[in-house]
């Protein structure tokens, strides 16, 4: 859980993690992205909320999707953002990340988006920044994934409605997977009714019990009655730590099929949070068919980061304004 | 000066508004525009005063919020309905309504909204109420009432069962 993410007021000042976060704060990330989302019908598809703030998109991770979304959302709010590719640049030449992150201060920054592959590192960046700098994790490691679990609860509500009459499955590789994580604790906080997780014994973590969740080793099983199911991308890199014998053999086993589709709701929607691995975690005619809500869940990715983004930074002017 | 408080008052202004607006506006197929929350329900008023014929689309509404001057002193504004224009402003002209007329700036966020949808051939200004104490080069073209008030003093628009004003002096108990 991290400790500094919400002002004393308990108004949102970075956004770390949905861990420790209650329900009404997650609502209200909802709530205000919904109003956000109808900017986009509009002639010019930006408002100036944001205007004067620079963000800085530290990105020591690849990504495509989220740093676009991420981007696209700050500039619908008239933000100036900057986006950095960290590998290709100062690291790589021997500065350490928080003089990096000092050097980005002095250029007088207002927030920091942050993608890297150790666990804790927006948290980390966020106990070290100046008091007026808000930081947003893009995704840290194994740990959290904050964004993409409230954009997946947001589809969830356009398409349901109401959380604790769901149920709702994860399926794949829970244990490397952050979206997993944070997703399990969004769902739990917004009261669904029952979380299932489903995958190989091997990538599920070994204390799921304690997360609140149902395990099952069976996707038949699994998949029976669900209101939404969730597929991960099966990373292939675990293929190599002997996890998983081959990705013909998942795909058999733990692939989101027709068939295996049939056994959820009629009305249930399938998401999955890119890139998607066709044939080896989900079938193209399940990904394209009409329960699929993924390009949906892209879209809404951009309204989520804007309430976000703009709930941060407010809360830190209201801060600044009373210390004032 | 004499405060209009009661519900037959408020509607008396808003019958006046209404005649005006027809004589203003009534060869224009204008489009009516609400702002956020008082100036949704003066404009809902003068659409049923003007009848369903008069304006040409049914009511848009605003929430200037996204368009403050004062976001990066307070932060977030408490969440209202978001923006709601169902029609295209390009080339028409638009009424424009607001409770309370008295420092512009939610008007100078209204309109700089306006033309984040478009380009409108003009925009007319109605407001309940017109006090002192303007911050911005903006007046009304249609005004139910003017009124003089003390820089402590404040007018409110409520609507519990009709429109009603009442006058506030802060800092005053109840």
């Amino acid at each position: 859980m991290s400790s500094n993410q919400l002002t004393d007021s308990g108004q949102l000042r970075h956004f770390l993690t949905i861990e420790g976060l209650k329900q009404p704060l997650l609502t209200e990330i909802m709530d205000r992205a919904e109003q956000f989302s109808g900017i986009t019908n509009r002639q010019v598809k930006k408002v100036p909320l944001l205007r004067g703030k620079t963000i800085f998109n530290l990105f020591f991770e690849n990504s495509t999707r989220t740093r676009t979304t991420f981007e696209l959302a700050a500039k619908r709010l008239s933000a100036d953002v900057i986006n950095l590719n960290i590998n290709t640049s100062a690291t790589s030449k021997g500065e350490s990340l928080l003089d990096t992150l000092h050097n980005l201060e002095a250029m007088h920054s207002d927030m920091f988006v942050v993608r890297h592959s150790q666990s804790g590192a927006a948290e980390f960046i966020a106990q070290h920044v100046a008091p007026h700098v808000s930081v947003i994790n893009a995704g840290d490691g194994c740990h959290a994934h904050p964004t993409q679990a409230m954009l997946d609860m947001f589809t969830i509500r356009r398409h349901k409605q109401h959380f604790p009459d769901l149920r709702v499955a994860i399926v794949g590789d829970i244990l490397h997977s952050r979206v997993a994580r944070s997703q399990i604790q969004a769902l739990s906080t917004l009261g669904v009714g029952e979380i299932r997780v489903i995958g190989p014994k091997t990538i599920l973590p070994a204390d799921t019990q304690t997360l609140g969740v149902h395990v099952y080793h069976d996707m038949a099983a699994g998949l029976e009655g669900v209101d939404v199911v969730i597929m991960l991308r099966l990373q292939h890199e675990r293929m190599q730590g002997a996890l998983l014998p081959s990705a013909r053999e998942y795909y058999d086993c733990f692939g989101l099929t027709d068939e295996k589709l049939k056994l959820a709701k009629p009305d249930a929607i399938v998401m999955h949070p890119g890139p998607i691995n066709r044939g080896v975690e989900i079938a193209s005619t399940v990904a394209d068919g009409p329960q699929s809500v993924i390009l949906e869940q892209v879209t809404h990715g951009i309204a989520i980061r804007m309430a976000v983004m703009s709930m941060t930074l407010g809360a830190q002017s209201e801060q600044q304004e009373v210390q004032a | 000066m004499t405060i209009p408080s009661t519900q037959a008052d408020v509607q008396a202004l808003l019958n006046n508004m209404a005649a005006e607006i027809r004589l203003c506006l009534g060869d224009r197929q204008p489009l009516l525009i609400g702002i956020h929350t008082g100036g949704v329900w003066v404009a809902e008023q003068l659409a049923i005063l003007l009848g369903t014929d008069f304006f040409d689309a049914s009511l848009g509404t605003l929430n200037i919020a996204y368009y403050r001057d004062d976001f990066t002193r307070i932060g977030m504004h408490p969440q209202v309905s978001p923006s709601d224009l169902p029609f295209a402003v390009d080339d028409r002209h638009l009424l424009l309504v607001d409770d309370v007329l008295h420092s512009g700036r939610t008007i100078r966020a209204a309109l700089n909204e306006i033309f984040d949808y478009g380009r409108p051939a003009s925009v007319t200004l109605a407001v309940l109420v017109e006090r002192n104490g303007r911050e911005l080069p903006i007046q009304a073209d249609i005004i139910g009432q003017s009124i003089n008030l003390t820089k402590d003093q404040q007018i409110k628009l409520s609507n519990d069962d009709g429109l009603k004003l009442e006058l506030k002096t802060m800092g005053a108990t109840k």
